[in-house]
Protein backbone atom coordinates (compact mmCIF):
# COMPACT_ATOMS: atom_id res chain seq x y z
CA UNK A 1 0.00 0.00 0.00
CA UNK A 2 2.68 2.45 1.01
CA UNK A 3 4.54 2.26 -2.32
CA UNK A 4 1.68 4.00 -4.07
CA UNK A 5 1.91 7.00 -1.87
CA UNK A 6 5.38 8.24 -2.64
CA UNK A 7 5.13 11.91 -3.44
CA UNK A 8 8.04 14.21 -3.98
CA UNK A 9 6.53 17.36 -2.54
CA UNK A 10 7.73 20.75 -3.61
CA UNK A 11 7.79 23.05 -0.59
CA UNK A 12 7.28 26.11 -2.82
CA UNK A 13 3.67 25.13 -3.58
CA UNK A 14 0.69 24.51 -1.32
CA UNK A 15 1.04 20.93 -0.09
CA UNK A 16 -2.69 20.28 -0.22
CA UNK A 17 -3.08 21.05 -3.94
CA UNK A 18 -0.09 18.81 -4.71
CA UNK A 19 -1.74 15.97 -2.82
CA UNK A 20 -5.04 16.50 -4.68
CA UNK A 21 -3.25 16.43 -8.06
CA UNK A 22 -1.29 13.33 -7.08
CA UNK A 23 -4.37 11.41 -5.92
CA UNK A 24 -6.23 12.40 -9.09
CA UNK A 25 -3.41 10.91 -11.12
CA UNK A 26 -3.43 7.69 -9.08
CA UNK A 27 -7.15 7.34 -9.68
CA UNK A 28 -7.33 8.16 -13.41
CA UNK A 29 -4.39 5.87 -14.18
CA UNK A 30 -5.98 3.01 -12.21
CA UNK A 31 -3.12 2.82 -9.75
CA UNK A 32 -5.94 3.21 -7.29
CA UNK A 33 -8.79 1.02 -8.48
CA UNK A 34 -12.51 1.73 -8.18
CA UNK A 35 -13.79 0.70 -4.73
CA UNK A 36 -10.23 0.55 -3.37
CA UNK A 37 -9.88 1.72 0.22
CA UNK A 38 -7.90 4.87 0.90
CA UNK A 39 -5.73 4.93 4.03
CA UNK A 40 -7.05 6.96 6.95
CA UNK A 41 -6.12 10.61 7.35
CA UNK A 42 -3.61 9.75 10.04
CA UNK A 43 -2.06 6.91 8.07
CA UNK A 44 -1.65 9.11 5.00
CA UNK A 45 -0.23 11.97 7.04
CA UNK A 46 2.30 9.61 8.53
CA UNK A 47 3.19 7.94 5.24
CA UNK A 48 3.70 11.28 3.53
CA UNK A 49 5.06 13.06 6.60
CA UNK A 50 2.65 15.92 6.22
CA UNK A 51 0.00 17.59 8.32
CA UNK A 52 -3.18 15.58 9.01
CA UNK A 53 -5.38 18.64 8.38
CA UNK A 54 -3.76 19.03 4.97
CA UNK A 55 -4.67 15.43 4.15
CA UNK A 56 -8.21 16.00 5.41
CA UNK A 57 -8.59 19.07 3.23
CA UNK A 58 -7.25 17.28 0.14
CA UNK A 59 -9.51 14.25 0.64
CA UNK A 60 -12.44 16.63 1.14
CA UNK A 61 -11.75 18.21 -2.23
CA UNK A 62 -11.45 14.81 -3.94
CA UNK A 63 -14.76 13.84 -2.39
CA UNK A 64 -16.37 17.03 -3.69
CA UNK A 65 -15.12 16.18 -7.15
CA UNK A 66 -16.75 12.79 -6.78
CA UNK A 67 -13.52 10.81 -7.12
CA UNK A 68 -13.74 9.29 -3.67
CA UNK A 69 -16.58 8.70 -1.23
CA UNK A 70 -17.03 8.00 2.45
CA UNK A 71 -18.63 4.83 3.77
CA UNK A 72 -20.04 5.85 7.06
CA UNK A 73 -17.94 3.78 9.39
CA UNK A 74 -15.40 2.16 7.11
CA UNK A 75 -13.46 5.13 5.78
CA UNK A 76 -12.92 6.50 2.31
CA UNK A 77 -12.94 4.61 -0.98
CA UNK A 78 -12.28 5.33 -4.66
CA UNK A 79 -15.42 6.08 -6.68
CA UNK A 80 -17.19 2.94 -7.96
CA UNK A 81 -18.45 4.55 -11.14
CA UNK A 82 -15.83 3.92 -13.80
CA UNK A 83 -17.52 6.14 -16.40
CA UNK A 84 -17.25 9.04 -13.97
CA UNK A 85 -13.51 8.44 -13.60
CA UNK A 86 -13.14 8.22 -17.38
CA UNK A 87 -14.96 11.51 -17.78
CA UNK A 88 -12.75 13.12 -15.18
CA UNK A 89 -9.67 11.83 -16.98
CA UNK A 90 -10.89 13.44 -20.21
CA UNK A 91 -11.40 16.75 -18.46
CA UNK A 92 -7.93 16.52 -16.93
CA UNK A 93 -6.41 15.81 -20.35
CA UNK A 94 -8.23 18.74 -21.99
CA UNK A 95 -7.19 21.05 -19.19
CA UNK A 96 -3.52 20.10 -19.56
CA UNK A 97 -3.63 20.35 -23.35
CA UNK A 98 -5.28 23.75 -23.18
CA UNK A 99 -2.59 25.00 -20.84
CA UNK A 100 0.14 23.69 -23.15
CA UNK A 101 -1.44 25.09 -26.29
CA UNK A 102 -1.95 28.50 -24.62
CA UNK A 103 1.73 28.56 -23.70
CA UNK A 104 2.71 27.68 -27.27
CA UNK A 105 0.47 30.43 -28.64
CA UNK A 106 2.18 32.88 -26.32
CA UNK A 107 5.43 31.80 -27.93
CA UNK A 108 3.75 32.46 -31.29
CA UNK A 109 3.79 28.84 -32.37
CA UNK A 110 0.91 28.11 -34.76
CA UNK A 111 -1.45 25.15 -34.37
CA UNK A 112 0.05 23.45 -37.40
CA UNK A 113 3.53 23.83 -35.98
CA UNK A 114 2.42 22.48 -32.60
CA UNK A 115 1.02 19.35 -34.24
CA UNK A 116 4.19 18.88 -36.24
CA UNK A 117 6.36 19.33 -33.18
CA UNK A 118 4.29 16.95 -31.07
CA UNK A 119 4.50 14.32 -33.79
CA UNK A 120 8.25 14.84 -33.89
CA UNK A 121 8.27 15.90 -37.53
CA UNK A 122 11.02 18.19 -38.72
CA UNK A 123 10.06 21.76 -39.60
CA UNK B 1 -12.66 29.53 22.83
CA UNK B 2 -8.94 29.64 22.10
CA UNK B 3 -6.83 26.82 23.43
CA UNK B 4 -4.01 29.26 24.11
CA UNK B 5 -3.97 33.03 24.01
CA UNK B 6 -1.36 35.57 25.02
CA UNK B 7 -2.34 39.19 25.57
CA UNK B 8 0.29 41.90 25.27
CA UNK B 9 2.76 39.47 26.79
CA UNK B 10 6.16 40.95 27.58
CA UNK B 11 9.32 39.91 29.38
CA UNK B 12 12.29 42.05 30.38
CA UNK B 13 15.58 40.91 31.87
CA UNK B 14 16.81 44.06 33.59
CA UNK B 15 16.75 46.50 30.70
CA UNK B 16 16.88 43.87 27.97
CA UNK B 17 13.56 43.33 26.20
CA UNK B 18 13.30 39.59 25.57
CA UNK B 19 9.65 39.64 24.53
CA UNK B 20 7.43 42.54 23.57
CA UNK B 21 3.67 42.78 23.13
CA UNK B 22 3.09 39.21 22.05
CA UNK B 23 -0.50 38.51 21.01
CA UNK B 24 -1.04 35.03 19.67
CA UNK B 25 -4.01 32.69 19.53
CA UNK B 26 -3.77 28.95 19.09
CA UNK B 27 -6.87 26.94 18.16
CA UNK B 28 -7.41 23.25 18.89
CA UNK B 29 -6.37 20.67 16.30
CA UNK B 30 -3.45 22.61 14.81
CA UNK B 31 0.24 21.98 14.41
CA UNK B 32 1.97 25.32 14.74
CA UNK B 33 5.59 26.17 14.00
CA UNK B 34 7.18 28.80 16.23
CA UNK B 35 10.00 29.88 13.98
CA UNK B 36 12.82 32.23 14.78
CA UNK B 37 16.57 32.54 14.83
CA UNK B 38 18.61 31.73 17.92
CA UNK B 39 17.94 34.30 20.62
CA UNK B 40 14.70 35.55 19.03
CA UNK B 41 12.59 34.83 22.12
CA UNK B 42 11.14 31.40 21.33
CA UNK B 43 12.17 29.75 24.57
CA UNK B 44 11.21 32.78 26.65
CA UNK B 45 7.72 32.68 25.16
CA UNK B 46 7.43 28.93 25.76
CA UNK B 47 8.61 29.24 29.35
CA UNK B 48 6.07 31.99 30.02
CA UNK B 49 3.28 29.80 28.66
CA UNK B 50 4.44 26.99 30.92
CA UNK B 51 4.46 29.25 33.97
CA UNK B 52 8.22 28.88 34.45
CA UNK B 53 8.88 32.61 34.12
CA UNK B 54 6.89 35.56 35.42
CA UNK B 55 5.77 37.99 32.73
CA UNK B 56 6.81 41.62 33.00
CA UNK B 57 3.53 42.60 31.36
CA UNK B 58 0.43 41.02 29.87
CA UNK B 59 -0.99 37.57 30.48
CA UNK B 60 -1.30 34.02 29.23
CA UNK B 61 -4.68 32.28 29.03
CA UNK B 62 -5.19 28.57 28.49
CA UNK B 63 -8.78 27.69 27.59
CA UNK B 64 -9.71 31.16 28.80
CA UNK B 65 -8.20 30.65 32.26
CA UNK B 66 -5.06 32.12 33.77
CA UNK B 67 -2.23 29.62 33.77
CA UNK B 68 -1.56 27.47 36.83
CA UNK B 69 -2.30 23.93 37.95
CA UNK B 70 -5.11 23.49 35.43
CA UNK B 71 -3.04 24.57 32.47
CA UNK B 72 -0.15 22.32 33.53
CA UNK B 73 -2.52 19.38 33.57
CA UNK B 74 -3.34 19.79 29.91
CA UNK B 75 -0.01 21.00 28.51
CA UNK B 76 2.72 18.47 27.78
CA UNK B 77 6.01 20.31 27.56
CA UNK B 78 9.34 19.20 26.11
CA UNK B 79 12.06 21.56 27.33
CA UNK B 80 14.98 22.50 25.17
CA UNK B 81 17.50 20.83 27.43
CA UNK B 82 17.78 17.41 29.02
CA UNK B 83 16.23 17.60 32.47
CA UNK B 84 15.90 13.99 33.57
CA UNK B 85 17.98 12.85 36.52
CA UNK B 86 20.86 10.93 34.99
CA UNK B 87 21.13 8.56 37.94
CA UNK B 88 17.59 7.30 37.34
CA UNK B 89 16.72 4.24 35.33
CA UNK B 90 14.18 4.33 32.51
CA UNK B 91 11.62 2.53 34.68
CA UNK B 92 12.03 5.14 37.45
CA UNK B 93 11.12 7.94 35.06
CA UNK B 94 8.15 5.99 33.75
CA UNK B 95 6.88 5.55 37.28
CA UNK B 96 7.46 9.22 38.02
CA UNK B 97 5.47 10.34 34.98
CA UNK B 98 2.74 7.84 35.73
CA UNK B 99 2.37 9.10 39.30
CA UNK B 100 2.66 12.75 38.37
CA UNK B 101 0.40 13.09 35.35
CA UNK B 102 -3.17 11.76 35.31
CA UNK B 103 -3.13 11.66 31.53
CA UNK B 104 0.07 9.62 31.17
CA UNK B 105 -0.49 6.54 29.00
CA UNK B 106 1.98 4.03 30.39
CA UNK B 107 1.13 1.35 27.79
CA UNK B 108 1.85 3.74 24.96
CA UNK B 109 5.16 4.76 26.50
CA UNK B 110 6.16 1.12 26.98
CA UNK B 111 5.26 0.30 23.39
CA UNK B 112 7.30 3.21 22.06
CA UNK B 113 10.26 2.27 24.24
CA UNK B 114 9.95 -1.31 23.08
CA UNK B 115 10.03 -0.15 19.44
CA UNK B 116 13.38 1.42 20.25
CA UNK B 117 14.47 -1.76 22.03
CA UNK B 118 15.25 0.36 25.03
CA UNK B 119 15.79 -1.62 28.19
CA UNK B 120 13.85 -0.33 31.19
CA UNK B 121 16.71 -1.13 33.52
CA UNK B 122 19.24 1.06 31.79
CA UNK B 123 20.42 4.16 33.60
CA UNK B 124 19.68 7.40 31.78
CA UNK B 125 23.21 8.72 32.18
CA UNK B 126 24.49 5.67 30.31
CA UNK B 127 22.33 6.26 27.27
CA UNK B 128 23.56 8.14 24.20
CA UNK B 129 22.49 11.76 23.84
CA UNK B 130 20.20 10.89 20.94
CA UNK B 131 18.57 8.11 22.94
CA UNK B 132 18.00 10.44 25.89
CA UNK B 133 16.27 12.89 23.59
CA UNK B 134 14.07 10.14 22.19
CA UNK B 135 13.17 9.02 25.70
CA UNK B 136 12.13 12.54 26.68
CA UNK B 137 10.03 12.87 23.56
CA UNK B 138 8.33 9.52 24.24
CA UNK B 139 7.45 10.62 27.77
CA UNK B 140 5.99 13.90 26.53
CA UNK B 141 4.05 12.36 23.64
CA UNK B 142 2.65 9.59 25.85
CA UNK B 143 0.52 12.10 27.70
CA UNK B 144 -3.03 12.58 26.42
CA UNK B 145 -2.65 16.33 26.55
CA UNK B 146 -4.62 19.10 24.86
CA UNK B 147 -1.51 21.03 23.96
CA UNK B 148 2.00 19.74 23.31
CA UNK B 149 4.76 22.33 23.39
CA UNK B 150 8.04 21.09 22.01
CA UNK B 151 11.03 23.41 22.34
CA UNK B 152 13.59 22.61 19.64
CA UNK B 153 12.86 18.89 19.40
CA UNK B 154 15.07 18.62 16.32
CA UNK B 155 18.08 20.51 17.60
CA UNK B 156 21.40 18.70 17.50
CA UNK B 157 20.17 15.34 16.17
CA UNK B 158 21.06 13.51 12.96
CA UNK B 159 18.61 13.36 10.01
CA UNK B 160 17.50 9.78 10.77
CA UNK B 161 16.67 10.77 14.33
CA UNK B 162 14.79 13.81 12.99
CA UNK B 163 12.59 11.46 10.97
CA UNK B 164 11.98 9.37 14.06
CA UNK B 165 11.05 12.46 16.07
CA UNK B 166 8.64 13.76 13.41
CA UNK B 167 7.02 10.33 13.07
CA UNK B 168 6.64 10.03 16.82
CA UNK B 169 5.00 13.45 17.04
CA UNK B 170 2.66 12.82 14.09
CA UNK B 171 1.57 9.38 15.22
CA UNK B 172 1.08 10.11 18.89
CA UNK B 173 -0.47 13.51 19.51
CA UNK B 174 -4.00 13.16 20.83
CA UNK B 175 -6.82 13.55 18.30
CA UNK B 176 -8.03 17.16 18.36
CA UNK B 177 -5.09 18.46 20.37
CA UNK B 178 -2.61 21.08 19.20
CA UNK B 179 1.16 20.98 18.92
CA UNK B 180 3.55 23.91 19.03
CA UNK B 181 7.02 23.13 17.70
CA UNK B 182 9.74 25.71 18.04
CA UNK B 183 12.69 25.42 15.69
CA UNK B 184 15.05 27.17 13.35
CA UNK B 185 15.31 24.01 11.18
CA UNK B 186 12.33 24.93 9.05
CA UNK B 187 12.92 22.87 5.93
CA UNK B 188 12.76 19.66 7.96
CA UNK B 189 9.35 20.26 9.45
CA UNK B 190 7.46 22.74 7.30
CA UNK B 191 5.24 20.12 5.66
CA UNK B 192 3.73 19.05 8.95
CA UNK B 193 2.71 22.58 9.94
CA UNK B 194 -0.79 24.07 9.72
CA UNK B 195 0.31 27.50 10.80
CA UNK B 196 3.53 29.37 11.22
CA UNK B 197 4.49 32.10 13.65
CA UNK B 198 7.65 34.08 12.90
CA UNK B 199 9.33 35.66 15.89
CA UNK B 200 12.25 38.08 15.77
CA UNK B 201 13.92 40.20 18.44
CA UNK B 202 11.12 39.33 20.86
CA UNK B 203 8.30 40.39 18.56
CA UNK B 204 5.82 38.38 16.53
CA UNK B 205 6.20 39.50 12.94
CA UNK B 206 3.94 37.05 11.11
CA UNK B 207 1.16 34.54 11.84
CA UNK B 208 -0.20 32.73 8.82
CA UNK B 209 -1.64 29.50 7.46
CA UNK B 210 1.30 27.56 5.98
CA UNK B 211 -0.24 26.74 2.58
CA UNK B 212 -1.66 30.25 2.20
CA UNK B 213 1.77 31.70 2.85
CA UNK B 214 3.33 29.39 0.21
CA UNK B 215 0.72 30.49 -2.29
CA UNK B 216 1.05 34.18 -1.48
CA UNK B 217 4.84 34.24 -1.59
CA UNK B 218 5.27 31.53 -4.21
CA UNK B 219 7.94 30.02 -2.03
CA UNK B 220 8.57 27.53 0.72
CA UNK B 221 8.24 28.60 4.35
CA UNK B 222 11.99 28.14 4.65
CA UNK B 223 12.56 30.55 1.76
CA UNK B 224 10.10 33.13 3.13
CA UNK B 225 11.88 32.93 6.47
CA UNK B 226 15.29 33.45 4.86
CA UNK B 227 14.03 36.48 2.91
CA UNK B 228 12.56 38.09 6.01
CA UNK B 229 15.60 37.51 8.19
CA UNK B 230 18.42 38.15 5.80
CA UNK B 231 21.47 38.97 7.90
Amino acid sequence: MSEKYKIEFNNDLPIYSQLVAYMEKLIVTNKLLPKEKIPSVRELALLLKINPNTVQKALGELEQKGLIFTKRTNGKFVCEDESKIKKFKQELIYEKIKKFVDEMHKLQVSDEEIIKLVKGEEN
Amino acid sequence: MELLETRNLGKMYDKFVALKDVNIKIQPNKIVGLLGKNGSGKTTLIKLVNDLLTPSSGEVLVKGEKIGINSKKIISYLPERAYLDKSWKVKDVLKFFWEFYEDFDQDKALKLLNDLQLDEDIQIGKMSKGMQEKLQLILVMSRRADLYILDEPLGGVDPATRDYILDTILSNFKEGSSVIISTHLIADIERVLDEVIFIDKGEIILCEDADKLRKKENASIDEVFRRKFKC
